[in-house]
């Protein structure tokens, strides 16, 4: 009896470690056998050259119920196409974007690692004045014409920059917000009241710190609210005018701050950590880009039925988030079908039930027949607003104030 | 003996290899730092970089926030360490086996883990504030106070602290064997000294220059660290290498110039913290030699005896309470504050993780299989090349590097260096950054059983006429199985909790348990992230159990050869 159950351990171990990694190494050599050859006008082409592909999809993974949102589309399009989905999960966008630009530096023109992207606002702007996409491709993917964008232009602008079928609309998001009815009396129905309100509940609100964006679209609700010239925020920013028409909005965030949560000294990493703090009732007010999240959450357990969704009088802002391919991506074929199949009514239904993902579907359900209409009704559960009663959304400013709005903030508040 | 000439020659392979890695990915960092990187544009030195670092918003903030948590961490660790040590001396050495005993297990909890672990009890809506109210604060609501992520650092420093205990008392009690502490203490005692303070002033003195690298170790992983700031840091403005991660992230490319910038001003920032920490050293000594000859023979002796015992005991208690409430958040249905307990239980949290757990499982396993194995035989190769040649400084300076450099500071590099070379991110660079880890590790832990090992056992197998290699795989490794097996378990827990080089080498493209329960960490969701980081603990955990019970298995009958 001499070391033999060590060795069998040691070997067993490097056989299944040696495998796995097989794995890898295969996966990574499908990459570079997958031949691109497709052509876009003819749909049956490309969903035959997308058969065994492996996708890379790149989206911000901090958001359990997104995940397993992919995680459902994995095994639907395995099933159907066996393509594997690789779902790369970003703690923010703009890592995946960095990458994208390493790449094209590096001159990596074919084997990128980014397929699919989860994207909007600047980030498609970046992308796009830099030639970073692959397109004009949106336009041809059968199920485009569901968007309707002869009625609704927000499906082909995004931040006031024409998409120009470089990207597929993937989602809608509004700004709501929500308070406890169990912890406060009133809430606010404008910015402006806001600032009342946490003089009279300090403590109980904060936003999220930019530049991460649901922090970034408080700063632009306020300010589009705020500002004096609201023609301006529709155009490319002028630094010589920045200070001056932003000076509205950091008035109001001076006088907010010693208000806030922690007196402003610390603000919460994300939507997500605004929304547990809310359930542990340290805060009262909070706010989600997700029109349905009061919904969604409280059907996970994440928040308690006495949080009630409501959105400001003056209305709020709203957009599109999209799908884009890199210029780089090898697996093209499988980035078209996943896109597509995103965008069929069968995957915009699930997203847009709360018990899912609660997140408004792109699709005008004018251009569905009966059937598929159905798939959109709405069950009427604990914290849902109804769509019908939802304001008209306020369009994205520019996206060259974010940038100046976050340093902006970031030099006020952080130095 | 003459067919292993080579070993020496391969040991210097490896070392220079491994020295090669660390140099370049240092050089690779500086040169864009001075705006040198042709595959992103930069073709001639500039400081403009530098200018534009130091006026981003609050970055002195960042620094000396690094700097105080770097110095708060450790010079509370290290006393908390002496004084305990120096309360159980003299007590029977059963409270020594059973402090041992509670060490590996609690050492083996990855930092991240234990970070959320504290923030989950310390938290405004946490465990203690839940349980002590509404009775004793009358908190119906969870207060508005800053008990953890304070713009002070202090929450910070307490997570650091109770991982770098268990830390410096393990090395403590590895070396104080080396020291005659019975002997000494006997003639201290004999003078009339309380034991507590003969230990302090004869035994102390001798411990400190043995623990000195750790030491250091503990000053610049503190100074460094991103997880651990990520989790309990402040945010307005977050630590050096938290902005410098971030930074190396940016869409902007100009921002990968000043985060190469910030990586250069951490590793200044750590040096700093050594030259600080080596003056303080110069002090203490100083007023130490006055105070080892005052004469005094029990002054404080009881008070510091109970500060020391309640510290470590404190950070124990901390450490397994912080587990018991990842358990608790982790199965926890809604649970509305103030509440003692979760209104409801689930398994929920579990079901929906399931999926994505065993994926990544799969993926940390198999990077740390790999990785461990290439380090032992690494380890092995140089060990055997020391009996030959002995052990130079250098060699062991260049294994115990990577634990002397801020991570941020070389990891960076490599990832400039692999856009440099056109290498895409993958699971192979992964592997190379976590040997740069495992490495020393496996080399500390072999190391000492190699130097206990008596020769005898060889000499006599020669003169029997075994071969080397029949000495080696039949005599020396099988007689050091227990050693190598708790090597092999500190080098997996090593592997499984590492975050920075998974997360920068392979680009998000690779996800462990680590790095997908740090990635949560911003979601603020409670239950998910217990459930990741109870997995990532109990990983470690596992694999130390079965090193434990693997010898007790195969030596059965050979009482001796088992773990004591």
């Amino acid at each position: 009896m001499y070391f033999p159950s060590i060795k069998n351990t040691v070997l067993s171990a490097v056989v299944t470690a040696a495998i796995s990694l097989f794995s890898f190494t295969a996966s990574s050599a499908d990459n570079q056998s997958n031949t691109q050859d497709f052509q876009l006008n003819d749909w049956s082409s490309v969903e035959s050259a997308s058969h065994g592909g492996t996708l890379y999809f790149n989206t911000w993974g901090g958001e359990p119920k997104i995940n397993r949102y992919i995680q459902w589309l994995g095994k639907e399009l395995k099933k159907h196409q066996n393509i594997t989905v690789k779902h790369v999960k970003l703690a923010d966008t703009a890592e995946a974007i960095s990458r994208i630009i390493a790449e094209k530096q590096a001159n990596n023109t074919h084997d990128g690692s980014v397929d699919l992207i989860w994207i909007n606002g600047e980030n498609f702007a970046a992308l796009k004045s830099a030639n970073l996409l692959y397109g004009p491709w949106a336009e041809s993917t059968p199920n485009f014409y569901l968007t309707n964008p002869d009625k609704n232009p927000a499906a082909i602008t995004d931040f006031t920059v024409p998409t120009e079928g470089y990207e597929l609309p993937w989602g809608k998001a509004q700004l709501i917000f929500f308070y406890d009815a169990s912890l406060t009396q009133s809430h606010p129905r404008s910015v402006s009241n806001l600032l009342q309100w946490a003089k009279d509940n300090p403590g109980q609100f904060t936003y999220p710190k930019p530049p991460q964006f649901l922090g970034t679209t408080f700063l632009k609700q306020a300010l589009i609210e705020l500002v004096t010239d609201k023609q301006a925020l529709y155009a490319p920013v002028k630094a010589a005018e920045f200070t001056q028409l932003t000076a509205p909005l950091f008035d109001f965030l001076d006088a907010l701050h010693p208000h806030l949560w922690r007196k402003g000294k610390v603000f919460p990493n994300s939507g997500t950590e605004l929304k547990s703090l809310m359930a542990d009732g340290e805060l009262s007010l909070g706010f989600s880009f997700s029109i349905q999240e009061v919904a969604s959450s409280i059907a996970n357990y994440e928040l308690p039925e006495s949080v009630m969704p409501y959105t400001l009088d003056g209305g709020t802002l709203g957009n599109y988030s999209f799908l884009a391919i890199p210029f780089n991506s090898p697996n093209k074929a499988a980035a078209l079908v996943a896109a597509n199949f995103l965008l069929s009514p069968q995957a915009q239904a699930r997203k847009q039930d709360p018990s899912v993902w609660g997140s408004s579907t792109v699709i005008d359900l004018e251009q569905l027949n009966e059937s598929d209409k159905k798939r959109f009704q709405q069950k009427n559960i604990p914290g849902m607003i109804p769509l019908q009663e939802l304001p008209p959304a306020i369009p994205e400013p520019h996206p060259s104030w974010v940038e100046l709005l976050e340093q902006a903030w970031l030099k006020r508040y952080q130095s | 003996m003459s067919n292993t000439k080579w070993l020496p020659r391969l040991s210097q392979i490896f070392l220079y290899g491994f020295a090669g890695i660390i140099i370049s990915g240092l050089a690779a960092v500086f040169f864009p730092a001075f705006g040198w990187l042709p595959a992103l544009g930069g073709t001639e030195f500039t400081l403009d970089h530098w200018i534009a670092f130091f006026q981003s918003p609050g970055i002195t903030k960042s620094i000396t926030l690094s700097i105080t948590t770097a110095l708060l961490t450790t010079a509370i660790s290290v006393a908390c360490v002496f004084l305990f040590l120096a309360s159980i001396s003299g007590s029977n050495s059963l409270i020594q086996k059973f402090i041992l005993r509670l060490l590996a297990p609690i050492l083996s909890i990855p930092h991240a883990a234990a970070a959320f672990g504290f923030l989950f009890l310390f938290s405004p809506s946490g465990l203690i504030s839940r349980w002590l109210s509404p009775e004793l604060t009358g908190w119906n609501r969870p207060p508005d106070l800053l008990t953890v992520q304070d713009p002070w650092g202090l929450s910070l420093a307490g997570g650091l602290i109770i991982k770098e205990i268990p830390f410096l008392l393990l090395v403590a009690f590895s070396v104080l064997p080396q020291i005659n502490v019975d002997r000494s203490l006997k003639l201290a005692r004999s003078l009339g000294y309380h034991t507590t303070v003969g230990w302090l002033k004869v035994i102390a003195p001798q411990l400190y220059p043995l623990i000195r690298m750790p030491i250091f170790a503990v000053l610049v992983f503190s100074s460094s660290t991103v997880d651990v700031a990520l989790i309990l840091g402040p945010n307005l403005p977050s630590t050096l290498s938290v902005s410098v991660t971030q930074w190396f992230n940016d869409p902007d490319l100009s921002q990968r110039f000043i985060a190469s910038v910030g990586a250069v001003c951490q590793l200044m920032t750590t040096l700093v913290v050594l030259g600080i920490w080596w003056i303080i050293e110069k002090i203490i000594q100083r007023g130490f030699s006055s105070y080892s000859v005052n004469g005094e023979q029990h002054r404080f002796a009881v008070i510091a005896a109970f500060v020391g015992r309640l510290s470590v005991g404190l950070v124990f208690i901390i450490n397994i309470a912080g587990i018991f409430v990842l358990i608790i958040n982790s199965i926890a249905g809604f649970w509305r504050f103030p509440n003692n307990f979760p209104a409801t239980w689930t398994a929920t949290h579990f079901l929906n993780a399931q999926t994505a757990i065993t994926e990544s499982l799969l993926v940390t396993l198999s990077i740390a299989v790999i990785t461990v194995l290439i380090a032992i035989v690494v380890v092995i190769v140089v060990l055997e090349a020391e009996i030959q040649t002995k052990s130079s400084r250098i060699n062991k300076f260049i294994i115990y590097s990577p634990l002397l450099i801020p991570q941020v500071g070389f990891i960076s590099g490599l990832v400039v260096l692999s856009i440099w070379l056109n290498i895409n991110p993958n699971v192979y660079l992964v592997i190379l950054g976590h040997l740069l880890f495992v490495i020393p590790y496996a080399y500390l832990s072999l190391g000492k059983a190699y130097q206990a090992f008596d020769h005898r056992w060889l000499q006599l197998s020669r003169t029997l006429g075994a071969s080397y290699w029949k000495i080696l795989f039949r005599i020396k490794l099988p007689m050091l199985t227990t050693p190598l097996l708790s090597t092999l378990a500190l080098a997996f827990s090593v592997s499984i909790a590492q975050y920075l080089a998974t997360q920068l080498l392979g680009a998000g493209r690779v996800s462990t348990i680590t790095t997908e329960a740090i990635a949560l960490s911003s979601s603020g969701n409670r239950r998910l992230i217990s459930v990741w980081s109870l997995c990532q603990a109990l990983l470690p955990c596992l694999i130390y159990l079965l090193a434990l019970m693997i010898p007790k298995l195969v030596w059965r009958q050979r009482k001796l050869m088992q773990l004591r």
